[in-house]
Parts: structure tokens; sequence; C-alpha cells
């Protein structure tokens, strides 16, 4: 079924906010009810910030406000205006990959990668306030962030390398990380003739 | 001879597709955005079971921002991703039959419009009475759920004995039955699935989703739309997880293809995280009954392996499901006599379908469990017990799978000398507790969902006087890394950095077809095509360059970029020097490479699943640490040995076994697809919600010890093997097992709660049976056994009392139509 006639949009009154998004000023006008999730990605076209469950129950959509990890499918765009908000999109530079991007990209820390950029956020909130963390600390300042691919493991090794990186240390993964424990690296085989 | 090195398998690279991941530039279905876009929302059911009196959308159409409205009658012709349950429809005709089920869809200028329209659609329910479990869809045959299915409401009913079963039974020094039950459990990937279509003015659709099979949603849109399927193209995004749960055709990308080609405007649709929860096709719940006699050593003489699966409310790949809860027990330890009674039945709930390991996590966790206090009842290490029993490699087990190269008896060393099995075993302080438990699965199903003789994988490679080579693939990349590995095995054999290689795929109108991601099977099948197309390019260009170089073709080597005399690498040339002489030489180099598995052995009916052009064998011990006074555990460690056969990549092989581990605790320990009891029958989700359906966060997450084994198999390329699903197969037994070795109780039911635990503690020591498991197993009219000889017995892979098939045990029928 469709309607042929022309038809009346739906009324919006519009808010009108000003606020930093990965250190450029920017003004948007949206619907007062949409929240930063919504803002970044429909009226900013920032897709790289996903989202999980709009409910903020799995930390998907994290994002840095003034460099504290909030979810921004529950934080208004209203509360904005002023503020410095973070995304993916802006943590790799013109020098590349941020070494927690780096860290994830190596290990293989980045499955599906949707998980990937709420967790590099509220990874990179970690390291700023805690250049040296331990696993428990990373553990619990991850805990509100689901990954269903990877059983976290490559991403807490992926933070321990990246912090080391940022704290000007020539770290390299670890053998096991890579390999596996007691992996035969001898038996590499000639290549089979189909 | 020594084998020359690779120089690109087997190396811990990034994958291709890394770098955009983690920068946020990954484009997932619902960053899709076009001009002038709609969005679509579905209304969905709220009864269990009804008829639909009355459905009227013309309200909708009225609300403000509303350009189109849908409901079932727009879309009549059913489909399903099995040729044998086509019993879906976009949206429901006259029935509705879970709460979920897509009844109306609204297109709307923005989400929030669509939202709100849907309140102004009129339903009227004419209630029937919903079944909500195994026990109701038994006692109840009327009404049924659906018109089709072996009687009732029972789906499928299958039975096959393979040998003397009876005859293994009286042999047997001892015989053991046990109840077995596996919840429910959903894929819960962090992606809600999203799909775009977009009908153009030349009449062609487009349809973007996140899905896992996009030649099956091809065949489907085509078949529902009635539109020929070279009209029709579907593109595969990334998919944000999948475990499965994006492998069927879904409502929703057919009924946004359907409002495009209404409005003549793209029409996006993103499921919220509830919607997710009803699509579902997550693990299924079985109840089982095993029997298995053994001799005194633990030899297994004969086994009986009875299944009944709550299939929820459609087809789905459940016949298939049905004959995979019986398939692969026997590639593991030699069973000589195998008799398998599965049954499947509907029931008013969500669609189960495949969820990793697509119905063996179900035996092989009762198989294991069972085979672990067989051994503590025999008074036989469970590992020692195993190992002296292991099935041979490159044998023929009882229902005629062909094992390949099988490095389980590696598997279990690496494993218990790593956790310190025989030294802490039964030894280590109160609470505390080891298990093992192993397993096998299949890398790729060897036969296609529907019938032909077409290769399963395809890959087409251009390359290009500019040095650069681009891999097409049909393929689907769900985090897996499928891209990198069509890139590494062709860098490996053209002698180039796997960077260099630009990699298209997923898309119906651009690559090859291959099947899709599912059945462990795209490195295998994908990696052996694009190993054929590479080594026809290779061919070419050494071709050309053996004259250039004054050399027989047999001395030119290529590596590092270059192609040379491998007797004087200093003789020369740039790869892409290489690719401008062939073309020259050639025309336009382009080649292809395909792959179809071998054919299998059986002749009966149902040998269709289970072959598998080879299998990858896992162990794991898992440590556990119990509170016997309120039955809360933790499970701090895990060691566990893949054979992978070779490894493409070791690093995303490690991240495979992980993911592995971590989604079998996840289901061992808490996960679970709950209803609500009482009025509403059963058939109400309890907590669609991520919240509420717990699973493992970083803090439940154990640390993980990998062993990697590497026992080439031949069908693999460079010998590899699945390394996807197989690894989560041992967990959910092995925690169950651990349970055992530090309290004393048998869990017989996943998931392992520690009201469970507590219960079979309390039972313990009020001086029963110290358990907690199912009790009864219902009647179930399961057919007379299709009889099958073993090859030991001189059997053809025939059945004795039904007419032979296909080799898999295909019946040959007319192909299923597709419009052209």
């Amino acid at each position: 079924m469709e309607r042929p006639q022309v038809f009346p949009a739906p009324e919006l009154t519009l808010a009108h906010v000003a606020l930093t998004v990965n250190g450029e000023r920017v003004e948007v006008a949206f619907s007062p009810h949409k929240t930063l999730l919504e803002v970044l990605r429909e009226d900013l076209r920032l897709t790289g910030t996903k989202h999980g469950c709009e409910l903020g129950e799995c930390g998907t959509c994290a994002v840095l406000v003034d460099g504290k990890p909030v979810l921004s499918c529950l934080y208004l765009g209203l509360e904005c205006e002023g503020r410095s908000v973070e995304t993916v999109e802006g943590m790799a530079g013109a020098a590349g990959l941020h070494p927690l991007q780096k860290a994830f990209a190596d290990l293989g820390a980045a499955q599906c990668g949707y998980c990937t950029p709420g967790i590099l956020l509220t990874a990179q909130a970690l390291l700023a306030a805690n250049a040296r963390p331990t696993l428990d600390e990373i553990k619990e300042a991850l805990s509100g962030n689901l990954c269903r691919c990877t059983g976290y493991v490559k991403i807490f090794e992926a933070v321990e390398l990246a912090a080391a990186w940022m704290r000007g240390e020539d770290m390299q993964p670890r053998e096991q990380t890579l390999y596996g424990f007691d992996f035969d690296q001898s038996g590499l085989l000639p290549v089979v003739r189909t | 001879m020594k084998p020359p090195r690779t120089r690109v398998v087997g190396r811990p690279y990034p994958k291709v597709d890394a770098a955009a991941k983690v920068a946020g530039l990954t484009k997932f279905a619902d960053d899709l955005d076009f001009p002038r876009m709609l969005h679509c929302k579905i209304l969905r059911s709220k009864a269990a079971h009804a008829r639909l009196v009355r459905v009227d959308a013309s309200g909708a159409l009225a609300r403000p921002g509303v350009v189109a409205v849908a409901t079932g009658p727009d879309l009549p012709i059913a489909f399903g991703i099995l040729p044998v349950s086509q019993d879906e429809h976009a949206l429901a005709v006259d029935r509705v039959r879970f709460v979920g089920d897509a009844i109306a869809a609204v297109a709307a200028i923005d989400e929030d419009s669509a939202f709100d329209a849907l309140d102004a659609i009129v339903v009227e329910y004419e209630p029937l009475p919903p079944i909500g479990s195994i026990d109701e869809a038994i006692a109840r045959p009327e009404p049924r759920i659906h018109d089709y299915g072996d009687r009732g409401n029972f789906h499928k009913l299958v039975s096959m004995e393979f040998g003397d079963t009876e005859g293994g039974f009286a042999e047997a020094d001892r015989l053991y039955e046990d109840l077995f039950f596996y919840e429910g459990s959903t894929h819960l990937p962090l992606e809600q699935h999203a799909a775009v279509g977009d009908f153009g003015p030349d009449g062609k659709l487009t349809v973007w989703s996140s899905t896992q099979t996009p030649h099956y949603v091809h065949r489907a849109l085509s078949k529902v739309l009635s539109m020929p399927a070279s009209r029709v193209r579907v593109i595969a995004t990334p998919n944000g997880g999948g475990f499965g749960g994006k492998s069927d055709p879904f409502s929703h990308e057919i009924v946004v293809a359907h409002l495009s080609r209404v409005t003549g405007r793209p029409v996006k649709i993103c499921l919220t995280r509830e919607e997710v929860f009803y699509c579902h096709r997550g693990r299924h719940p079985t109840l089982m009954r095993v029997k298995t006699g053994v001799k005194k050593d633990g030899a297994i003489t004969a086994m009986h392996f009875q299944t009944v699966l709550d299939g929820g409310a459609y087809g789905s790949y459940g016949v298939a499901f049905t004959y995979y809860t019986g398939a692969l027990q026997t590639v593991t330890y030699r069973i000589p006599a195998y008799r398998f009674d599965g049954a499947r039945v509907f029931t008013n709930k969500p669609p189960c379908g495949p969820k990793r390991g697509h119905g063996t996590p179900q035996p092989r966790y009762a198989l294991e469990v069972q085979l672990d206090k067989i051994a503590c009842d025999l008074g036989l290490d469970p590992a020692e017990m195993r190992k002296a029993h292991l099935v041979p490699p490159h044998s023929t087990t009882a229902n005629f799978l062909r094992v390949g190269s099988m490095g389980l008896g590696a598997c279990i060393d690496k494993v218990i000398d790593a956790s310190g099995w025989r030294e802490r075993r039964g030894k280590l302080p109160p609470g505390r507790g080891l298990g093992l438990a192993c397993s096998s699965y299949i890398c790729g199903a060897g036969l296609p969902i529907y019938w032909n003789s077409m290769p399963q994988s395809g890959v087409q490679l251009k390359l290009d006087r500019s040095g650069g080579v681009t891999v097409f693939c049909g393929s689907t990349d769900i985090g897996q890394g499928s891209d990198s590995v069509l890139a590494y095995v062709v860098a490996e054999v053209l002698g180039i950095d796997p960077f260099d290689i630009r990699v298209v795929t997923a898309d119906t109108d651009l690559t090859p077809v291959d099947l899709g991601s599912y059945s462990s099977r795209v490195t295998l099948m994908t990696g052996n095509a694009a190993v054929q197309a590479a080594e026809r390019a290779r061919e070419l260009l050494v071709a050309t360059a053996a004259p250039k170089l004054g050399v027989p073709a047999v001395r030119v080597g290529l590596a590092d970029g270059r192609v040379f005399d491998v007797e004087d690498p200093d003789n020369g040339m740039a790869f892409a020097d290489a690719v401008v002489l062939a073309e020259a030489k050639f025309g336009t180099i382009g080649t292809v490479g395909s792959y179809r598995p071998p054919p299998s052995a059986g002749r009966y009916r149902g040998a269709g699943v289970g072959p598998s052009p080879a299998y990858s064998y896992s162990a794991a011990v898992v440590e556990v640490d119990v509170d016997p006074s309120t039955g809360i555990y933790t499970v701090p460690k895990v060691w566990i040995a893949h054979d992978v056969g070779k490894c493409i990549n070791p690093v995303l092989v490690v991240g495979q076994v992980e993911g592995s581990v971590y989604m079998g605790l996840g289901e061992a320990m808490m996960e679970e697809m709950a209803y609500r009891s009482g009025v509403n029958g059963n058939v109400v989700h309890k907590f669609p919600s991520l919240l509420e359906y717990k699973s493992p966060t970083t803090k439940e997450m154990s640390e993980v010890f990998t062993y990697l084994v590497e026992d080439p198999d031949p069908n693999g390329p460079f010998g590899a093997k699945e390394v996807g699903q197989g690894p989560l197969l041992p967990i959910p037994p092995g925690v169950a097992n651990a349970i055992y070795d530090a309290v004393g109780v048998r869990v017989d039911e996943i998931p392992v709660t520690p009201e469970k635990v507590l219960a079979a503690l309390k039972a313990k020591s009020a001086g029963k049976a110290p358990r907690f498991g199912p009790t009864h197993f219902p009647e179930i009219p399961y057919p007379e056994p299709m009889r099958v000889l073993t090859p030991e017995q001189g059997g053809d892979g025939k059945a004795l009392n039904s007419a032979p098939t296909e080799p898999g045990g295909v019946r040959r029928e007319a192909p299923e139509t597709v419009p052209r």
C-alpha cells in the first residue's frame, strides 16, 4: 500500500547546540530528544560510534565527553553544549594510528570490530588516568563493554601493549599471544597442489 | 626433503581490514545512508500462537511522515533456508507462531515516525493454544503449528542404525544410560541486524545486509519478490558478529526490498536489540538419552544416542540440525556400532537455528560428561581412557564419515601436561577441581544446502599491470578474518605482500558464489579455491618469465615481490614487470579457482549431514573453584589445544580459540534463552535485553592457555582445518566435569548455574543421588531405524531397508526453481 498524495512532514522544533567534536568546533541542530549517539551518527555523520542496545547495557556506544567515557545512547545531545566530545574518528592522527589502535590491529583484538570503538575510547580514558594499569584495573575499566568475539583476552593484551608504547617502552607482543603456547613453527609446509 | 618455507602462511600478520576496523571506518549495514532514504519499522506479534483475523495498516499510512506500509498479503510467497522447509513469510499471512513474529511494516521519513505509526496498525488475533515445551508439543499434536512435518507437532523424526547395536551392548562389560539437557542460548552479536533495500529506476534491486549468507538471501529475495535473480544484487556488509545468527534469510531483508520497490526510495531497517532476540536462530534446547556399552578398559562396544530438540516456531536449518545432533559422535573415539534417534518439535517460541557448533555442542556435552562418569566408575584416568580409544587417522567411521588427519591425541597430551592434570586432578584443595573434555568439528559441510553439482566456493583473480592483485570471492567476513585468509594464501602462492592485495567479497554481482560463512567451511573451501586461482596465475607468470630469465620453468620462483631464478636469485624481475610481460603475451590476466568437497561415502538418507573434507580436533582442561555453601563458582583457568591442521595465521587462530572458549563458558555458566512461566504458557521471552541475558564480562572471563597443534590435512589449503567453532565444544562438558572433580556432584544440564550445583550438593548431603539434571525422557515415536552395515562389516554405505541415494544421502529431486 502506498499513499500517493503529498503529505505534511512532522512538525519539528530543533535544538541548536555548539560543541567540540574531535577538536573541531561544530554547531548542530537536531530534535531535542536525540541522544548524543544519534546526533553523532545521524547529524554529524560520524558512524564510527556504534550501538548494540541503545539502552545502556553493552558499552558499544561509549565516547569521551570532556575526557570521561559516557554511554552516548544514554546521554542527550542537549547536554553537550560547550563540551568536548571525542569519538574513534578522532583517535588516529596525521602520524597514523593511535598506539591503542595499532595494538588492537596487531594482536587481532578487533575481530568483527563492532565493539572496538567503544572499547578503544574507554581504554584511552583509562590510560590517560593510569599509565601503568594492572590487568585487574584493565578488566575493571572495561567491565561495562561487552565483546562477543574475542573473549577479551587479546583486548587485555592490546591495552597492556599500548600502555607500554605510550610510556615510551619498546615492548613486543608476547610469543604466546601471536602463536599460542609451545607452538611448533618448524612444521611449515609446501604449497598444496589442488 | 625439507619442505620449503612459507613466507606468509603461518605468520602472525594483522588482518587486512584491521586498520579500518580500529579506525572506526568499516561500514556496517546501519552505517549506510543514501539520499531520500526511508526508515522501516516492523510490527511484531504480541500473541504466541493465533490466527490473524484482521490486519489493517491504513491508520499507519495516515500518520505524519509515513510513505508506505506493507502487510502479509503483499508478500505471499513463503521462503526458508532449506528447500524442505519453506515455511516463513516476510510478514505473517494468516497465522502468527511466536511473540515477535513479523506482521506489518511501515516506511517513513525517519525512524521515529515509522515507530510511532506502528501504534496505528490494527491487529485482531484469534488465539490458538500455545505450545511452550517439548513435552507440550508431544502431548498436543493439534492444533499443528505447521501443516507440514513428520506428524503432529513433530517437525522431523529420524532413526538410523549402523552395525549391530544390541550385539554391541551384549558384548559390553558395563552399560551406562544417562539423561542430559542443554538449554537454548542465543548468539548475541553486538551488531543488531540491519539491511537497506534500494530498488533503482533501472528495475534492479540492491540489498545491503548484515548477513553471513548473501547467496541464500539472494535466492530468497528472488523467490519472494518474484524477480529474476539476475536483477537482484545482495551485498553482505561486514558483520558485527554473527556466530550463526545471521545465516538465515530474514523477513526484514525482504520487507525493505519490497518497500523500496513500492516507494522507489532506499529503505533501511535496523532491528532493536529486543527484535534481535526474536530473530534468534540460536541453540536448540535439547534433551538427550545416551546408552553406551563399554569394556573394562573403556572401549566403547556400542552407543544408542537419542535426542529431541525444541525447534521453536519455524524450520530454519532444523532438519540438518536434527541429524547433526547424531552425526559427529563417531569421529573422536571408536564406536563400532551406533544407533541414533532424533526428533525436532515445533513450539511457539522464536525459531532455533545454527549457533556456533551447529547442533553438535549438545551431544558433545552429553558424550563427554558420560565418558567422564564411565572413567570414574571404571577407575580409569579420563584422559588416558580417551587416548586409548581414539579414532585412527585416515579411517572411516561406522556412519561412513571419512576422517583425515586426527590430532586429538596430541591435543590431549598438550592440555594434560600444561594443566598438571596427572598431579593435580583429585588432589586440589576442597572446592577446586579439573575437568577434561574433547571434541571435533567439520571443516565445511560435504553437501550444499540445496542440491546442485556446482562448486561450493569460487574465486576470481585479477592481475593488473601495476602489480596489484584483486581477489573476488563471495565469502563473507563476519570478523573471523576470511577476507584476510584470501589475501594470505594468494600472497603466498604469488610471492607478494598480502597488503598489496585488494579483496572484494560478498557481493552477488561482483563475486563468484561462495555459499557463506557457516559450518566452518570458509578457510578450507575459499582457501582451496584461492590457491587454485593463484596457481593458475602463477603458471602464466612463470611461462612468460622463464624464457626472459633464460631458465626452465621449474627454476622460476616467486617471493618477496620478485620473479626470479631460484638458483641465481639475482637473475630476476619485479612481480609487476612479470605481470606486464604476461599481459603482453596472453592479454588481460585473470584466473579462476573453485572448490567442491570430495563426494561423501554414505549412500543412506541423512548421510548428507556429517561428511566433511576434514575434521578439526580440540581438547580442554577446565579449572573451577566452587563455594560449596552457595554453589557459586568461578573458572579461573582453561587450557585448550586445537588441531587446526595448519595455521594460515596463528594470531587469528589463537583469537578464534579464545573467542570460542569465551562463548562456551557463557553457555556453560549462565546464558539461557529463558521464557516466562505461568499463564502465558512459557512462550514469552523472559528478558530480551543485553542486561538481563547474562553473558560473561571482562570480570568473568577465564585465563586461557591456547596450544595449537598442526596435523595437516591433505584436503585443506596448506593443510589447514577449521578453528571458528570446534574449540567451543569441549568447554561446557569441561566445566561440568570440573565441578564433579571439585565437589563430587554431577550437573547434567547446561547451563551449570550455581542454583543447580547447590541443588546437587543438597541432594548429596541428603543421601540422594548427587546429581542435578533431567529425570524423564518422553515417549517419542521414532521411526523404525534405517539399517546400514558399517565399513567393518563390509557395508557399502547404503541402507539395507530403504532405497539408496546419491552419494551423501541426497535423493535426487528437481532443483528448487528460482525465477530467471
